[in-house]
This record gives C-alpha cells, sequence and structure tokens, in this order.
C-alpha cells in the first residue's frame, strides 16, 4: 500500500461519513426523511453502501497492484497480511486487497442490477396474479411453481451452455431472470389480502383503474416485504454469482468478483484463510448494509411505524 | 320529478364454497331516488343493504358475488350494468359517490387525507396536482375540519374516527356527485360525533344538490334524515313509505318489531322489545313470505305464498309486502 492508497481511503471514507451526515441534516426538514433516518442502522447502512460505492468508484486509486498480475507465483503466494500487502496474497500470489477493490465494481454491479431485474419482475408477476385472480393467477403461479422447482444453477449452466461465452450483462440478466420466484409468491400473498381492504374498495368507488389501484394503493402497503426481500436478493444474487464462479461460469478469470475470489481462495482456506474469509466479509458487509437502509425506506413509506 | 337512479329486480347472489348453494343475498329489489331527496334503507345485518349499495357501482367482489341478468340499475337514463369498465369508472366518485362504515380502514394508510382526496379530482377533472392541492384544502374546510392548511398533510392514523369520517365525505363529494350513498356512516362513530356528521351531510346535501341515497340499521337515523324509506328483509324490499308514513302507519310487521324495538324517552320505562328469532342464511331463505317464522301473525296462507308489493290504504306510494294489507283484521292484538 503507497501513501497515496491510504490517503484516497481516508477520503472516501470520509466523503462517506460527509454524505450520510450532509442527508440527515437536510432530512430534518421534510417528515417523510426524517423517518427514513429514524434508526441507526439506517445511518450506518447508507453510510456503508455509500463508502462502496466510492470504492467501486475510486479503484484505480485504492488499488496498489493490478489485481489480474500474478506477483511472484514462487516466492509471493498466500503471504498473509502486511503493510506491502494489506490484506495478503493469494495462491497465485495476487494482491487480495487490489482484487477486492476491482471486485467491488462487479460485485456491486452483478447485485444491484441482478436483484432489481429479480424484484421488478416478481413485484410484477405478483401484483398481477394477486389482484387479477382467475386464470391470469393459475397460469402465473404455476409458472412459478415450475420455475421454484427447476434447480437454478443447471438453468444457468444451460443458458452458458447454449450461449457461448456469455457477456457481462446477460449474466446479470440471466441471473435476475431465475430469482424472481420467491418474490413473487410473497408480493401475491399480500396482494391477495390488500385487494379486500376497504380503501382499495374505496378507491375503485372514487373511479380509480385497475392500474392506478395497484400502483397507488395495494403496491405501496406492500413495500415493507417487497423491500426486504430486494435487500434479502442482492446478497443472494452475490452468492449465486459465488456460486457461478466457483464452478467457472460466473465472472470469467483473471476479472475478480467477490465470488470468484472465495472460489480461487477455496483450496488454501486453512493455510491462508484471508483469502477467502475479505472477500465473504464484504459480502456480510453488503447484506447487512442493505438491511439496515431497507429499514429506513420501509419505515419512509409507512408512516405508522414512525413516532 | 324524474328519476335519478332507477333500481329494478336486482338480484346480487354469491356462490357459496363447499357446494353450499347460492346465497341470494339481494333478491329482486326495486327502488327509486329522485333528485335531491334522501332515501333511506333499514334492515338488520345480513338483509341485503349493504351489497345493494356495492351492487350500484358494480363494487361486488366477483367472483364469488355476480349480479344476475335481467337486473336494472338506470342512473340518468342509462343501464349501470352495461357499461364498459372505462365508462363505469367515469361515473364512480363522479357522478355517483361512496361513503364507508368504517372510516378507520377505508383511508389508505400511507398517503397524507390531501393525496386521498385530490385523487377523485385528479381521475375525473383532470387537475394538476398542485390545483387538486387547493381542491382538497377547500373540501377539507367545507366538511368542517379545523386547520385545513395544516391537516392536509395529515396521515389518517394522526386523525381521530370523526376527522376521518370527514375526510371519506371530502373524498366523495370533491367531484359534486349527484348521488351519495352513504353505506352507515355513523356505526363506527360516538353517539355525538354520529350526530354532527348526519348535520354535515345535511347541510351538504342543501348546499350541493345531490340526492342521498343512506343506508343504515337505525331508525332514529332515518327519522331525522330521510325523505323516503325503504325497509329491507332477507334480500327483499319488505315496505317502502315517506318516512312520516312510516311512523306513523307502519305496516309490515317487520318495521313495527323494528320501530317497538327503538328505545323511547317519552314512554314508560320497560324491557325493550325484541323480534323473536334471527335473519335466516341466505343460502335457505323460508318458503312463503320470508318473513312468516318471527311474525307473530303469521297464518297458513304466509307459509304458502309470498305476497307481493301491496299498495296500502295510508297513502300513495306505500306498499308493503304483506298478506295483512288483503287481510286486515287479522292483526290481532299481539301476544
Amino acid at each position: 500500500m503507497t501513501l497515496g492508497n491510504w490517503f484516497a481511503l481516508l477520503v472516501a471514507l470520509v466523503v462517506a461519513a460527509e454524505v450520510v451526515r450532509a442527508l440527515r441534516h437536510r432530512a430534518l426538514r421534510q417528515e417523510r426523511w426524517r423517518r427514513f433516518f429514524r434508526l441507526r442502522t439506517t445511518s450506518w447502512g447508507l453510510g456503508i453502501l455509500t463508502f462502496l460505492v466510492l470504492v467501486a468508484l475510486a479503484a484505480p486509486l485504492l488499488a496498489p497492484f493490478d489485481p489480474n498480475r500474478q506477483l511472484d507465483i514462487v516466492h509471493l503466494t498466500n503471504r498473509p497480511p502486511s503493510w506491502t500487502f494489506l490484506l495478503g496474497t493469494d495462491p497465485l500470489s495476487r494482491d487480495v486487497w487490489s482484487r477486492l477493490v476491482y471486485g467491488t465494481r462487479v460485485s456491486l454491479g452483478i447485485g444491484a442490477l441482478g436483484a432489481l431485474v429479480a424484484v421488478a419482475l416478481g413485484t410484477l408477476v405478483g401484483a398481477l396474479a394477486g389482484y387479477y385472480r382467475r386464470w391470469i393467477d393459475a397460469v402465473l403461479m404455476r409458472g412459478v411453481d415450475v420455475g421454484l422447482a427447476l434447480p437454478r444453477i443447471f438453468v444457468l449452466l444451460m443458458a452458458v451452455a447454449l450461449w457461448d461465452g456469455l457477456p457481462f450483462a446477460a449474466l446479470v440478466v440471466a441471473i435476475g431472470l431465475t430469482s424472481w420466484f420467491g418474490t413473487s409468491r410473497l408480493v401475491r400473498a399480500e396482494v391477495l389480502s390488500l385487494r379486500q381492504r376497504d380503501f382499495v374498495v374505496a378507491a375503485r368507488a372514487l373511479g380509480a383503474g385497475s392500474s392506478r389501484v395497484i400502483v397507488r394503493h395495494v403496491l405501496p402497503n406492500a413495500a415493507a416485504p417487497i423491500i426486504v426481500s430486494a435487500a434479502l436478493g442482492v446478497g443472494n444474487v452475490l452468492l449465486l454469482e459465488a456460486a457461478l464462479s466457483f464452478l467457472g461460469i460466473g465472472v470469467p478469470p483473471p476479472d475478480a468478483s467477490w465470488g470468484n475470489m472465495i472460489a480461487d481462495g477455496m483450496p488454501s482456506i486453512y493455510t491462508a484463510p484471508w483469502s477467502t474469509f475479505f472477500p465473504g466479509l464484504a459480502i456480510s458487509l453488503v447484506v447487512m448494509s442493505l438491511n439496515g437502509a431497507a429499514d429506513g425506506v420501509r419505515d419512509a413509506l409507512d408512516p405508522r411505524e414512525a413516532p | 320529478m324524474s328519476v335519478l337512479l332507477r333500481v329494478r329486480d336486482l338480484k346480487t347472489y354469491f356462490v357459496t364454497e363447499h357446494g353450499k348453494g347460492t346465497a341470494r343475498a339481494v333478491d329482486d329489489v326495486s327502488f327509486d331516488l329522485y333528485p335531491g331527496e334522501t332515501l333511506g334503507i333499514v334492515g338488520e345485518s345480513g338483509c341485503g343493504k349493504t351489497v345493494t349499495s356495492l351492487s350500484i357501482l358494480r363494487l361486488v367482489p366477483e367472483p364469488p358475488g355476480h349480479i344476475l341478468p335481467g337486473s336494472l340499475i338506470e342512473f340518468e337514463g342509462r343501464n349501470l350494468l352495461a357499461l364498459s369498465a372505462p365508462e363505469l369508472r367515469a361515473v364512480r366518485g363522479n357522478q355517483i359517490a361512496m361513503i364507508f362504515q368504517e372510516p378507520m380502514t377505508s383511508l389508505n394508510p400511507v398517503f397524507t387525507v390531501g393525496d386521498q382526496i385530490a385523487e377523485a379530482a385528479i381521475i375525473h377533472q383532470h387537475l394538476s396536482r398542485r390545483a387538486a392541492r387547493v381542491r382538497a384544502i377547500e373540501m377539507l374546510r367545507l366538511v368542517g375540519i379545523p386547520d385545513p392548511d395544516e391537516r392536509v398533510d395529515d396521515y389518517p392514523h394522526q386523525l381521530s374516527g370523526g376527522m376521518r369520517q370527514r375526510v371519506m365525505i371530502a373524498m366523495a363529494l370533491i367531484c359534486h356527485p349527484k348521488v351519495l350513498i352513504a353505506d352507515e356512516p355513523t356505526t363506527a362513530l360516538d353517539v355525538t360525533i354520529q350526530a354532527q356528521i348526519l348535520e354535515l351531510l345535511d347541510r351538504l346535501q342543501h348546499e350541493l344538490g345531490m340526492a342521498v341515497l343512506l343506508i343504515t340499521h337505525d331508525l332514529g337515523v332515518v327519522a331525522g334524515h330521510a325523505d323516503r324509506v325503504v325497509v329491507m328483509y332477507a334480500g327483499r324490499v319488505v315496505e317502502t313509505a315517506t318516512t312520516e308514513a312510516l311512523f306513523e302507519h307502519p305496516t309490515h310487521p317487520y318495521t313495527e318489531g323494528l320501530l317497538a324495538a327503538v328505545p323511547r324517552i317519552d314512554a314508560p320505562r320497560a324491557r325493550l322489545h325484541a323480534i323473536p328469532g334471527q335473519v335466516p342464511a341466505a343460502t335457505a331463505w323460508p318458503p312463503g313470505c320470508r318473513f312468516h317464522p318471527r311474525c307473530p301473525y303469521a297464518w297458513e296462507k304466509c307459509v304458502a305464498q309470498e305476497p307481493p308489493l301491496l299498495e296500502t290504504r295510508n297513502e300513495a306510494g306505500h306498499t308493503a309486502r304483506c298478506w295483512l294489507v288483503t287481510e286486515p283484521e287479522r292483526r290481532a292484538p299481539k301476544r
């Protein structure tokens, strides 16, 4: 680690903390935003996520080594953390810290986009099935049953086999397309109970059409479970990407993602735990931060919980 | 005067689960609503009042409910049952509005009351959000909520039951509908608030010149606020009359029983009268007159044959579904 890297890291931390502080300060003016920051975990979650985004953006400034370069395959494999190699080196003598920093770009991208595709699709299907019932419900939910019955890894393997060399974007979409089934069931169950509620009938009595009723009256009241499932979904997508990388069909080597870092470090997990531990820690940190931030979004959307 | 809302032979049935049969919740109901009047629909729980009101705006959940072909709900000469979905939406909330029994659950908890009042104006009058908000504040002032500029940004849980019912009324009236259906508007409120809400409805009806369909089980409410009354029992209309005629000369034994069950301040204190038994299940109405198992006067004819709505001698338009109209001597003193 050079002095410049340390300085960049410090700047990223300070900027993340300042962003949260400034947001909190502005938030005091508006009720909805005040509710968002009600829990301390929300601020922490938001701060950590901001920091990670900054890390992803400023990766070249933070990483002392080329993440894909094998520094010295004879002498520098599985080195423990030191001042030169902050988080040690992996079995191929690459710097774990540099790979972790560059892997942030890939993993956050896959996690966010994959979960977005999954939650959007799951919410849409669940809302349609739960609101319209009848044959729409039957068709969509039997489809979901089939989707849940198929092993995801198998489907993704098939996709990879059919399209030689799956590009990054296609991988993300494929992960999203195979991850929405659980969300759609969750949303459907919420919508089923909400559609009978008096305020939904009242909205229809005012002349609101189906799409308006769903978007304005049903889904906002189902926000809490949707958001929680989105936050958990990001974690799931990161782990799925790790599993795919382990099978050699995820992010192709030598590019680093947190998932394939864990896969690469697996053989030496007892002798050199650092090359698996830190990417694992990063994934846990993202999932926990998202949950904290998700609680804030839920509070902001649901005024009843606020004091 | 021309009829504003004409309901003829309305039949709304529900298919029950587990093959227990069809619940004939509303069975051949007919009545007329004239511009500017208040028509009360009275009856105990389970007699079909609410299903009647939901049927008018086609809000009966389908399935399990369905309105049978042959029913007619005519509003200003158009059969509401034959309208397409967009045509129907243009009527709902705009020409015919509705307020519900439970102000606690009839407002969306995640939006401010201002947003919800403005919604109908945005849907029907295509106002901008800003203009609709101004209208919402006007409406809050009209329904007598203090500090409307502040309250417009409140969430439903920050308001009391009476205030929420006022908000519901503001939502329903923002487009100046010609008909307001009030389904037990005061049942969930305590008595002093009930009086305020009913006075408010009276005042707004006068100011806006709309017709009100007041659905209630409370004859006290009917006496004070309705011009004419339709009494329902077991999915049927059993008596129709002006309010005075109904209270002066109740003809159907069910109406008689309802009136006797009202506690009176000017009578000696005694045990309150109760109609024996309960409303039978809607899947199995009794044969003949549906009230005969609970009727103190019932005789063989009542079991054998259901009476039609018969014109009474009291006054034009006063009808009752009872054979006593043809054989008044059978009205023996009560047991």
